[in-house]
């Protein structure tokens, strides 16, 4: 079944992954780690998933303002997520990481409508047009 | 959000490729946070100085992006790795490394202060003047404490305010959305500065908004309380300004059983070989404190206590920093408790600290469990 859910564009482009879906924020610096794109924190819900070529989907990033260059890291190690959306609020280390990184990034417009996605699900989102297409499974 | 016809041309990169990025990365700041302006900012600070932090890729963006980038307000740099006039335990290639970004800040004409609490050691603007303040720390201190404007910055952010001279006019740069939209309840004695941390890592967490009221425990701080407070609410979550203003908001309550909760996360070892002081940094007061502590006395184990080097020299000056040195604390300048690679899992098996941001990121980043206790404690238990 396909679905798509409407969205604000932050930066720019088009990403296609599978989704990574996250009801808990997420901090780029301590809890991703730079070189696998593999989330590293034990107590975190992601702990073990690969964010390399996803669409992460999650509140909101928090903690250190370093987190920015944590995301352009990603990139540059070649393991970042194909593109992102936040749910509560697009921050400020998530928009300028992504901006240097070339990441689309956007904002779902109804809060957080994205809940009870299965991991599993395909997904493009095109940032540019402000839409997220979902291939559920 | 607007751009007037200079902006345009920069962000479409006929004033160089670096300004253009600086506009790329405002541009989508802008959007995020729904700012309609840019408004021009006197002081801006930047994280993303320790090599421990940005790695690789971090340095080959400084090194490409300083090429052709200048600042064009004051601007003043976070603490890097290490203090580069100590003998350390730091490899020829991370110094090396470590040197390269602090050339490429110092080309832009960042001033090397090497410190997260420029408010301790530079002449603070008066209330209401915009900056852009990355450290999540500074920013909290700067908007809570000192009335000065800011959002949370990141650190390309505010390098990308500091470059323009420019911030987007949204959240926090905006009188009208300094109000608190959420607030804390405080129903526990808060005694001392470890406490005021446990309550702001439990705000930090708790809540997204952009400034939290704390009510009466948002006011009247002392130096040590207040940096223990913000430097734990900024590493918690994603608030940048705490008040003591009332407002109609459901109110989250903290009591003893969410201060134990949180001690719960963060204190994971009943012990520990090192003693680590300052994440905020230290100053002037916080060393005062400690060399009353000391006299005639000697620390039972290693004891690194981190503070900006203009710190140490007034304390030098004033007889402070030999006190301590001779009780056995190692003061080091230019780097931070926090993220630090002087402390490292191979060379401590428990780090004592007063710290909830050290105590965060030394149970996630390093790896190394965490006996969490105020300052009064640790110098009365290890001090001989």
């Amino acid at each position: 079944m396909i679905e798509y859910v409407k969205c604000k564009k932050i930066v720019g482009g088009v990403g296609t992954g599978r989704i990574v879906y996250t009801k808990y924020p997420l901090n780029f610096l301590s809890s991703v780690d730079a070189h696998t794109g593999v989330v590293s924190d034990p107590s975190h819900d992601l702990m073990g998933i690969s964010l390399k070529n996803s669409i992460l989907i999650f509140p909101y990033a928090i903690g250190s303002s370093v987190g920015a260059y944590s995301i352009f890291a990603l990139k540059s190690y070649g393991v970042a997520p194909s593109g992102i959306i936040c749910t509560i609020k697009v921050d400020i280390t998530t928009a300028s990481g992504c901006a240097i990184s070339d990441i689309p990034l956007a904002q779902t417009i109804k809060g957080d409508q994205l809940q009870g996605l299965s991991d599993n699900s395909e997904a493009i989102l095109d940032a540019n047009n402000g839409s997220l297409k979902i291939n559920k499974v | 959000m607007h751009l007037s016809k200079e902006d345009e041309k920069a962000l479409d990169g006929e004033f160089g490729s670096s300004l253009s990025v600086a506009y790329r990365i405002l541009l989508a700041i802008g959007e995020a946070t729904e700012a309609e302006k840019l408004v021009s900012i006197k002081w801006a600070h930047i994280s993303g100085v320790n090599y421990n932090t940005i790695g690789n890729a971090g340095l080959k963006f400084l090194t490409e992006f300083s090429k052709d980038a200048r600042v064009s307000v004051q601007t003043t740099l976070n603490p890097m790795g290490y203090d580069k006039h100590k003998k350390s335990i730091i490899s020829d290639e991370f110094q090396n490394k470590q040197t390269s970004i602090v050339k490429s800040y110092m080309k832009m004409g960042i001033l090397p202060s090497f410190s997260c609490v420029p408010y301790e050691i530079f002449d603070m603007p008066r209330k209401g003047t915009h900056v852009s303040f990355a450290e999540s720390s500074a920013a909290i201190m700067a908007n809570s404490m000192y009335g000065l404007l800011t959002n949370k910055e990141s650190a390309l952010s505010a390098l990308a305010s500091a470059i323009t001279g420019k911030a987007p006019y949204s959240e926090l740069h905006n009188e009208e959305l300094r109000r608190p939209t959420a607030q804390v309840g405080v129903d526990t004695p808060l005694s001392n500065e470890l406490d005021y941390g446990l309550l702001g890592y439990f705000a930090g967490n708790a809540i997204s908004k952009s400034c939290v009221s704390l009510g009466c425990h948002g006011k009247d701080l002392n130096i040590m309380k207040a940096k223990s407070l913000s430097a734990a609410l900024g590493t918690a979550g994603s608030c940048g300004m705490f008040t003591q203003e009332e407002t109609n908001s459901e109110k989250i309550g903290f009591g003893k059983k969410e201060k134990d909760t949180v001690r719960d996360e963060l204190n994971t070892t009943d012990n520990g070989d090192l003693i680590a002081l300052g994440s905020p940094q230290l100053g002037i007061k916080e060393l005062e404190l400690i060399s009353k502590s000391v006299v005639g006395k000697k620390f039972s184990k290693p004891c690194m206590i981190f503070c900006p080097r203009a710190i140490f020299n007034e304390a030098f000056k004033l007889g402070i920093a030999q006190q301590i040195e001779n009780a056995g604390g190692n003061l080091i300048c230019d780097a931070c408790t926090c993220l630090t690679p002087l402390i490292t899992s191979d060379e401590y098996d428990g780090i004592i600290t007063n710290s909830i941001k050290g105590s965060y990121y030394f149970n996630k980043f390093n790896r190394i469990p965490v006996c969490l206790k105020d300052l009064k404690t640790i110098l009365k238990e290890h001090l001989k």
